[in-house]
């Protein structure tokens, strides 16, 4: 155990603790809501807590707790942050999660307690996936993320929730469950179920089955067909964290797993699968560009994007992973002031159809100004922060393939075309049916959405506080799949 | 010349939890003619608890005490902590029913032979536990026989209920097909070896050159299909659904958890210790049933509407699961099957507990359409039936998951990953109907408003309470596995390999 470990079984164990008394104390609906809140920001005090702690130019586990947790197959529960791209991810966790409570507390939801609950619940999962050192404990807290996810769909969800639920979550399970045996293989193999003690494997399957898991949550083309649904039929703030985090869930697991354990079935399966992500990218952007709603744009780009992520990962060098690691931030920020936005637009005009919104623009400037900045940030404006993870991971992976860097580049056009769209057919054009007499945001949903779309602007001053810090200058970089191409 | 027979010599303590359970049982018997009506139930329901708290404790002692395995009492049954164990996993099951079948509706004759009921669980209890240590043949079959006919009449005890005796009758009939088949079969390895014993069988096997001896073979396959009865594993179960839903849902929490554990732990007995010459045919065999009952089991119950139903046909699916670690035929196999039954036993008795709760307020059968909105009417129970149906599923938190992962492990350890495949395939499935579950609970709107006469329904803390123990075992079998697995390995290691 290294110094300082508890921060990271206290930012596991801190949520969790609070959803069980949550569920179990009957607290009055307001001091349930503002306690979550509460806790998430406690949370993000911890995490600001542990940057400050971990050493960015030490290579390798910090911060790290270790417990045995059955000898015989050599399982235990171990946590830490693995290099700095955790340390971003669970940044990115911590900051959605509490921007998601603070807004169900906003929106209010009925049945407080349990719905405030299985939020902390998720937060403790999530930042469970990306901190966990054994795969078990790994494949139990992506579990984890499910059960809470599956119940935050299915009874605060849209009218079709139970169908969305259904095909989530068959989904997912399908996928996991391949990697449960990609994992007990792996561990019987090895004779230990750690990432970090744990050779590197030469099998082609044990490493399909890592990527179903990962393909489905991510999700890559052609494994998308829950996506649509489930952030349709979700309540914003789950929306915002579904594509927010939970995706990157998914990109974390090849940059963690798949590359530091299977370098060599990674390389094998490359072609295909940047192939799988250049026709996601551009699928997922045209199908955004004819989205007839609001949220149907995000959740298609969230496709998109996920698609030029991957094409950062598989391009297996520094700028490549540099740029999706940064780009996972983004978009993790981007997506989830979008559906909040979505949320907020949809509160007042009781509809996300372009066809019945247009024209908010006129009288709410608040609304314009935050949907106008997170869109432009979004679309790839040069300067943003988006354009710096972009250009990075277009730098990557035209290395691997000038036609991948092609694709990407004609994406970012798209980009701009949906997101363009958006803006127009929800701030401008003629003022829909359903938007008359809608108010702007107000103070409290501002002071939700504002802190995101700021981190985004500092983000966009300074990326490289992320892709300086995504790898230590030395060390086990270098034995993963990334063929790290430093000078 | 009663003289002229030889006895054995008896350890009395090696049959501590028997006797426990044996002697609670007479004295319910007492309770049921000597105590006065009114206080009847009460009594019998505090000797029960007695009861199986007592053989908890005598066999977690026999556990602590018993160092090396030894045939005892002529070699009929054998002291060891693989079969004490089994006798603390029925005990534990047994008391948690106990708390359920406290408060079963009864009226008319029922009503007046309450502790009689508690007299049957108390033996069958004995029974399962006779049959877990047994070590040869007829022991075999006098466990069998003693837990099932104790059983057939809990089964038909509730005669006011319409299906009850129906369930009884066809437990019967089924189950004593069962009995003699696996009589026949006995018979037939007894011809072919001449023992009775199961080591001296496996000895004989060895020594007289017995492997392809047809008789031997027969015997063998039809000992299978006997226990396969019992453990109600596919194609073997057709049973299995009429009963549990016929029965009185409290005794169905028993039959569920506890059968299976002395059904499960017997046939691993069987197979390890007496067949290892046969290992080729019958881990062979029993992965056929295994695939056989996760897909019979899995697919059985998708289209199940009844509560009852779904849980008897995932029973058979998880029947499947367990002999997984039994085809396995290795030590890793050896201890999943011990771990698998723990939490097993727990969720079992647990959602067949819930079941009964929510039959007890509506007074008709449960179904998934009736139980809709359950989980935030009763949230204690919601909650508890949701983590019940996690760990059926195998999802964590709870012990269900750690026992699906052993139980793949020891396939995988023999090199059988095709049935890892085939399992994982039947978790995939069996998703469906779980969060099917899950679905009525929380996500539909209630069908009818529930107003029972007089406000509440009644409180029911004996429910509440053994709901509540199989919960704590439910989650606490995944947070200390390490315990619990070492148990499994000093019970398993203690069985004559």
């Amino acid at each position: 155990m290294s110094h300082y470990g508890w921060i990271t079984t206290t930012l596991i164990l801190l949520p969790i603790g609070g959803a069980i008394v949550f569920w179990t104390v009957p607290l009055p609906k307001a001091w349930t809501a503002s306690g979550a809140v509460l806790v998430s920001f406690v949370e993000i005090a911890f995490w600001i807590d542990a940057i400050f702690r971990f050493d960015f130019s030490r290579s390798g586990l910090q911060l790290s707790n270790r417990v045995s947790w059955f000898d015989d197959l050599g399982v235990s529960y171990h946590v830490g942050f693995y290099e700095g791209f955790t340390v971003w991810l669970v940044g990115l966790t911590v900051v959605v999660m509490a921007a998601a409570m603070a807004y169900a507390w906003w929106a209010g939801r009925d049945r407080a307690r349990g719905y405030y609950g299985m939020m902390l619940f998720l937060l403790g999962a999530i930042v469970g996936v990306f901190t966990s050192q054994d795969l078990l404990c790994f494949y139990v807290a992506w579990e984890a993320m499910l059960i809470p996810l599956y119940v935050l769909i299915g009874v605060w969800g849209g009218p079709n929730r139970v169908n969305a639920t259904l095909k989530f979550v068959i989904y997912t399970m399908v996928g996991s469950l391949l990697m449960l045996a990609s994992i007990i293989v792996y561990g019987l193999q090895q004779g230990t179920f750690s990432m970090l003690s744990g050779g590197q494997s030469t099998s082609d399957w044990v490493f399909l089955g890592f990527a179903a898991a990962f393909v489905v949550k991510a999700p890559l083309f052609p494994f998308h067909a829950w996506l649509p649904d489930a952030y349709r039929e979700s309540s914003a703030e789950v929306s915002a964290v579904l594509s927010g985090v939970i995706s990157k869930a998914a990109a974390f697991g090849f940059l963690r797993i798949a590359f530091s354990l299977f370098p060599g079935p990674a390389h094998d399966f490359e072609t295909p699968i940047l192939v799988l992500a250049a026709i996601g990218l551009a699928y997922g952007s045209i199908l955004a560009f004819r989205a007839p709603d609001f949220r149907g744009v995000v959740a298609y780009s969230s496709l998109a994007q996920l698609g030029l992520i991957m094409f950062g990962l598989f391009a297996f060098n520094e700028s490549g992973v540099n740029g999706a690691v940064l780009q996972m931030v983004n978009h993790g920020l981007i997506s989830a002031t979008l559906f909040l936005l979505a949320g907020a637009i949809e509160r007042r005009a009781t509809t996300g159809d372009f066809a019945r919104l247009g024209g908010m623009a006129r009288g709410r400037p608040a609304l314009a100004t935050v949907l106008m900045a997170t869109g432009i940030i979004g679309l790839a404006v040069p300067g943003s922060t988006a354009f710096a993870g972009e250009f990075l991971i277009l730098n990557g992976v035209f290395r691997q393939g000038w036609l991948y860097a092609v694709v990407g580049a004609v994406a970012i056009v798209l980009a701009a075309m949906y997101m363009l769209r958006l803006i127009s057919a929800v701030l401008h054009e003629r003022s829909g049916p359903a938007t008359e007499g809608a108010l702007d945001l107000r103070p409290a949903e501002l002071s939700i959405l504002v802190p995101l779309v700021g981190l985004l602007l500092f983000l966009s001053a300074w990326p490289a506080s992320i892709t300086h810090r995504v790898f230590a200058a030395s060390g086990p970089a270098q034995q993963t799949a990334i063929a790290v191409d430093r000078k | 010349m009663i003289a002229a027979i030889a006895r054995p010599p008896i350890d009395w303590p090696d049959l501590s939890p028997e006797l426990v359970l044996l002697g609670t049982s007479a004295i319910c018997l007492l309770v049921a003619v000597l105590v006065p009506r009114a206080l009847r139930q009460a009594s019998a329901f505090v000797v029960s608890l007695g009861g199986f708290a007592g053989a908890f404790v005598a066999a977690a002692v026999l556990y602590s005490h018993t160092h090396e395995g030894a045939g005892v009492i002529a070699d009929a049954i054998r002291r060891d902590r693989f079969g004490a164990l089994a006798a603390v996993i029925v005990a534990g099951a047994g008391f948690l029913s106990t708390l359920v079948l406290w408060s079963e509706p009864r009226r008319g004759l029922a009503r007046n032979h309450v502790a009689e009921e508690f007299a049957l669980l108390l033996a069958a209890a004995g029974g399962m536990v006779f049959l877990a240590q047994a070590n040869n043949l007829l022991t075999l079959f006098l466990g069998l026989e003693w837990f099932s006919i104790s059983l057939y009449i809990l089964c038909a005890v509730n005669v006011e209920k319409v299906g009850s005796l129906e369930a009884g009758l066809k437990y019967l009939i089924v189950g004593s097909f069962g009995s003699a088949v696996l009589l026949f079969g006995s018979a037939l390895v007894y011809g072919a070896t001449g023992e009775l014993g199961f080591p001296q069988i496996a000895q004989a096997v060895a020594t007289q050159g017995l492997t392809h001896d047809v008789l031997l073979l027969f015997g063998l396959a039809m000992i299978i299909a006997g226990l396969g009865f019992k453990s109600s594993a596919a194609p073997f179960h057709m049973w299995t659904p009429d009963v549990y839903e016929g029965a009185p849902t409290s005794v169905t929490a028993f039959m569920a958890a506890a059968t299976k554990v002395a059904a499960l732990v017997l046939t691993l007995r069987v197979m390890f210790t007496a067949f290892p010459e046969e290992q080729r045919l019958w881990t062979v065999a029993l992965a056929v049933i295994v695939c056989i009952s996760l897909a019979i089991g899995n697919l059985a119950a998708l289209v199940q509407r009844s509560v009852k139903r779904i849980l008897a046909y995932s029973s058979v699916s998880h029947a499947g699961f367990m002999l997984i670690a039994v085809a396995s035929n290795n030590a890793l196999g050896g201890r999943a099957l011990l771990y698998y039954l723990i939490p097993y036993a727990a969720m079992s008795v647990g959602s067949f507990a819930v079941v009964a709760a929510r039959e007890r307020e509506l007074r008709a059968e449960v179904t998934l359409d009736n139980l809709a909105g359950m989980g935030w009417e009763r949230p204690f129970f919601g909650i508890a039936m949701w983590t019940f149906m996690l760990g059926f599923a195998g999802l964590p938190p709870t012990g269900g998951f750690v026992g699906k992962f052993y139980v793949f492990s020891a396939a995988y350890d023999r090199g059988w990953i095709w049935l890892v495949i085939v399992g994982l395939v039947a978790t995939a499935v069996s998703l469906y109907y779980y969060l099917g579950i899950i679905r009525s609970l929380y996500m539909r709107p209630a069908a009818a408003v529930l107003a029972v006469a007089g406000g509440q329904p009644p409180r029911e803390w004996a429910l509440q309470l053994g709901v509540s123990g199989a919960l704590a075992v439910t989650v606490g079998s995944f947070f200390g596995v390490q315990p619990l697995i070492d148990l499994a390995r000093h019970a398993f290691v203690q069985l004559p390999l």
